[in-house]
């Protein structure tokens, strides 16, 4: 399982890559495993508002279906154009052309959002789950 | 891995979609030692056994095979099974893992004054399924048995990689294939025998998640979500395993025959999504955006790729939608596939909240190219 150190993560399986005042949301390698093959995710739409810790969407896998819950507050700017046609990026490349959605944070004084976990901090979580 | 009725084992070895579609364009190799093994022989294990099950093992001619389920008095099903006749006097009962204790112990109840011997024999046989249309290619230079004269449905002791086995063409798949009962201690030699020879045609071993999925794009019932002991085996549309003119009492009897002439109170049917939300086990089925069923099984279908499931619904809604998916079918659906208002008219899965319309479909969702 990677957890790549530069990213930022939740309890809820979620990684968050912060540049400026944008966030790419994505879920994490090990969301991913326990998810097994992934058929279709439902993100917000472009423009719409997404709130810390509240479901924005839903993850589908061949097994079972886990909502998604936007890590940030903010709206959101852009979703990835390819995840509808191949969401099987999710499983291939969950840190990179996996991503699913971009959000304009509303706090822009360069601090990281409250409430998210480290790359350590992470690691130290789903260690327990094994 | 997951814990399944106390046995590991792997959902997925890599990704349960290749596995799935290997099985279907290729093979797939799995390892089912968790299913339970039940000997029954002596004298009276035909009779024993006509008693027992409700089907009529005593019909089968030694190597033969049949599935058929074993009922409690009531009529309500204990579990589902596979029926192999070794010999005159020998039949071997294969059972679910979750339900291997209530099979053998109902197994032994029912045999006792019949002069025939139950014994479990789960721990001494290892089970592996070599499952899609390639399997056979790639069994038969490892065998001494003659394939083409093996049947479907049919069992032979014979020696795969100089292991003796018994070899049986039967499978949850909807494929072709067979399943290897061999001693535990040649599973894994047979195992890595049967991948390395496999390896070539794209045989890949599959785990639990892709028999899942295969088995129900296969129309084949689960127990625990299509079968259980508050159904009978008419409930679940499978009627044709109760041999209601066999000759001797057998458990279950009366109430089988009570419901068998009894309109049923549900169906059980095949449902196709129009959308990608997909139906899980348990949730409603809705009929003019009014509860009328329950989804018992539902995935997101690999071969077909869209959401299917099977569900129990009302008699009469069955009816109402086998009418309208064939009135959509002949007028053609409009390119997108939706329907005026399809949300509150015909029928839906409430998909955490939200209907999503569905269409019934005849079972099964697949069937292999003859």
């Amino acid at each position: 399982m990677t957890v790549p150190t530069e990213l930022y993560y939740t309890p809820e399986h979620e990684w968050i890559a912060i540049s400026g005042s944008t966030a790419s949301v994505g879920i994490t390698d090990h969301a991913q495993r326990a998810l097994g093959d992934v058929v279709f995710v439902s993100v917000p739409a472009a423009g719409s508002r997404v709130s810390a810790g509240e479901p924005c969407g839903e993850v589908e896998s061949t097994k079972s279906v886990s909502d998604l819950y936007s890590p940030v507050d903010g709206e959101v700017t852009e979703i990835n154009p390819e995840i509808d046609d191949d969401p099987g990026l999710v499983n291939s490349d969950p840190y990179g052309a996996g991503w699913l959605f971009k959000v304009l944070l509303d706090e822009t004084d360069g601090d990281v959002p409250p409430g998210l976990l480290s790359a350590a901090e992470y690691a130290a979580l789903t260690k327990e789950d094994e | 891995m997951t814990d399944f009725a106390g046995w590991l084992m792997p959902l997925r070895y890599a990704s349960e979609t290749s596995e799935h579609n290997a099985v279907r364009t290729a093979a797939g190799l799995f390892d089912l030692s968790h299913m339970g093994e039940f000997f029954v022989s002596g004298a009276g294990a035909a009779t024993a056994l006509d008693y027992a099950l409700t089907g009529e093992p005593s019909a089968l001619r030694p190597g033969r095979a049949r599935y058929t389920m074993i009922c409690a008095e009531d009529g309500g099903i204990l579990d589902d099974l596979i029926v192999y006749r070794l010999a005159e006097d020998e039949f071997l009962v294969v059972a679910n893992a979750a339900n291997a204790t209530v099979v053998g112990a109902a197994l032994s109840e029912r045999a006792v004054g019949r002069d025939a011997l139950v014994s479990d024999r789960t721990d001494d046989y290892a089970l592996i399924a070599i499952q899609g249309p390639r399997s056979a290619g790639i069994l038969a230079p490892l065998t001494t048995a003659n394939l083409a004269e093996v049947k479907y449905y049919a069992s032979y002791p014979a020696q795969v990689a100089g292991r003796q086995v018994l070899l049986a063409r039967t499978g949850y798949t909807g494929e072709d294939g067979f399943e290897l009962f061999a001693r535990p201690s040649d599973a894994e030699f047979l195992w890595a025998q049967l991948s390395v020879a496999g390896a070539d045609d794209g045989l890949i071993p599959a785990g639990l998640a892709a028999r899942d999925t295969l088995r129900l794009e296969a129309g084949m019932p689960l127990y625990g979500n299509e079968l259980s002991a508050d159904l009978t085996p008419f409930d679940a549309g499978l009627g044709r395993v109760v041999k209601l003119d066999k000759s001797g009492d057998f458990v279950g009897r009366a109430a089988l025959t009570e419901r068998a002439n009894r309109a049923p109170e549900r169906q059980l049917i095949g449902l196709i999504c129009k959308s990608r939300r997909v139906p899980r086990h348990g949730y409603d089925v809705l009929w003019e955006g009014e509860p009328c069923g329950s989804v018992t099984s539902g995935a997101p279908s690999p071969t077909l790729g869209v959401p299917i499931a099977m569900a129990y619904v009302r008699p009469q809604v069955a009816a109402a939608a086998a009418e309208l998916a064939a009135r959509d079918h002949a007028a053609g659906e409009r390119s997108d596939g939706s329907r005026d208002g399809a949300a509150s008219t015909g029928l839906a899965v409430d998909v955490r909240g939200r209907a999503e319309p569905a269409t019934l479909v005849e079972l099964p969702f697949y069937r292999r190219p003859a």
